[in-house]
């Protein structure tokens, strides 16, 4: 038995939870939680992060199905962008025909 | 110190305590899991749902007073009867026992009251049938919260197990009290206030063995023994959850937040 298998016995997987306000809004990333299947975890999901009438909606998923960028990349990923002002619309003049846009 | 009120004699009002004493004092019990469940999120929930129960006995004793002559509120109700005078079934004031046992007596209770409440609904009394509206969406949440977890437990580890069938040794005799008839009973039917006892028994012992077949548990034979909560002729355990509850409006009384 592989030691992840051992430690499922005594540890619950880690699930993130992401939770809809309301209708037409997004899920959005509010925490985490363990648990052992997915029904308990969309049940404490509800306990955990919704008792305040936050949600309408609650999706969870395994943590460890979630693919990360290393943060270790962060300079080559995101640097880059750091000089290129031109890729935001706020950069155009706009005219005065075209006000408030 | 604070006195003890005195109730008049009337099967409406019996009948109603009976339900938010149920409610009452099982959401103490709840509580008394905050910050002991095994694990944080499960805290939470057991204590949300003692609230939810908490808030349901808000609303039934409140309409309880209203039947007295001296006109009490839910505060001098929760707090200031004689242990008699409190009508919840037994089975509701039973210490809390360890997790199993919590899920067993949370799956048997919130499958009772699910069934009550949808009755409830239909009551001539159009606040206690308001009341059921609501407190009927909190009881299948509390009933499916209870069976995924007996679930669990049931087919989960050697422990687990002997756990739940102790737990179910421990507490089937006292499910015999909530189909009693009586006379408090047979009032709250002639005046359609709500259903006889004895109709949900079936609908019960069917819901309770969908979900005991899940984890091949057998429904225990029926006993003799009958509890008595509902008469006021409580348990051994009764005076002192009434001491802890009952202590601060004794010793304070008409103390607020």
């Amino acid at each position: 038995m592989s030691t992840e298998q051992q430690a499922s016995k005594t540890e619950w997987p880690l699930w993130e939870v992401f939770v809809r306000t309301k209708a037409g809004l997004d899920h959005k990333h509010c925490g985490s939680l363990h648990a052992a299947d997915p029904k308990m975890a969309l049940q404490m999901a509800r306990e955990v992060y919704t008792r305040r009438q936050e949600g309408s909606s609650i999706w969870v998923v395994r943590s460890d199905q979630i693919v990360a960028s290393d943060p270790g990349d962060k300079d080559m990923l995101f640097d880059p962008m750091e000089d290129k002002v031109y890729r935001h619309p706020t950069f155009y003049k706009l005219p005065d025909a075209v006000d408030h846009m | 110190m604070q006195a003890s009120i005195q109730l008049p004699d009337d099967p409406k009002l019996r009948y109603l305590l009976r339900i938010g004493d149920t409610c009452l004092i099982l959401g103490q019990r709840l509580g008394e899991w905050c910050g002991h469940a095994p694990i944080i999120e499960e805290d939470i929930a057991l204590t949300n749902m003692a609230l939810d129960l908490i808030g349901q006995a808000r609303g039934v004793l409140t309409l309880a007073g209203d039947q007295c002559p001296q006109d009490y509120d839910e505060d001098q109700l929760a707090f200031l009867r004689d242990e008699r005078d409190y009508l919840n079934p037994t089975l509701a004031e039973l210490p809390r026992g360890d997790f199993a046992f919590t899920v067993l007596r949370n799956l048997m209770l919130s499958t009772w009251m699910k069934l009550l409440w949808d009755r409830l609904r239909d009551s001539s009394d159009t606040e206690l049938a308001a009341i059921a509206a609501k407190a009927l969406k909190e009881a299948r949440y509390h009933q499916q919260h209870a069976a995924d977890w007996l679930q669990r437990l049931g087919d989960g580890t050697e422990e687990s197990r002997r756990r739940v069938e102790a737990a179910l040794a421990q507490l089937w005799p006292y499910a015999a009290e909530l189909f009693e008839p009586d006379a408090v009973d047979a009032a709250a039917v002639s005046a359609r206030l709500g259903p006889p006892a004895e109709s949900l028994r079936e609908p019960w012992l069917a819901e309770m063995a969908a979900v005991f077949g899940e984890v091949r548990l057998a429904l225990p034979a029926d006993g003799r023994f009958r509890s008595t909560g509902r008469q006021g002729v409580h348990s051994e355990h009764m005076g002192y959850i009434l001491a802890e509850m009952q202590h601060l409006q004794r010793s304070y009384p008409g103390g607020v937040w």
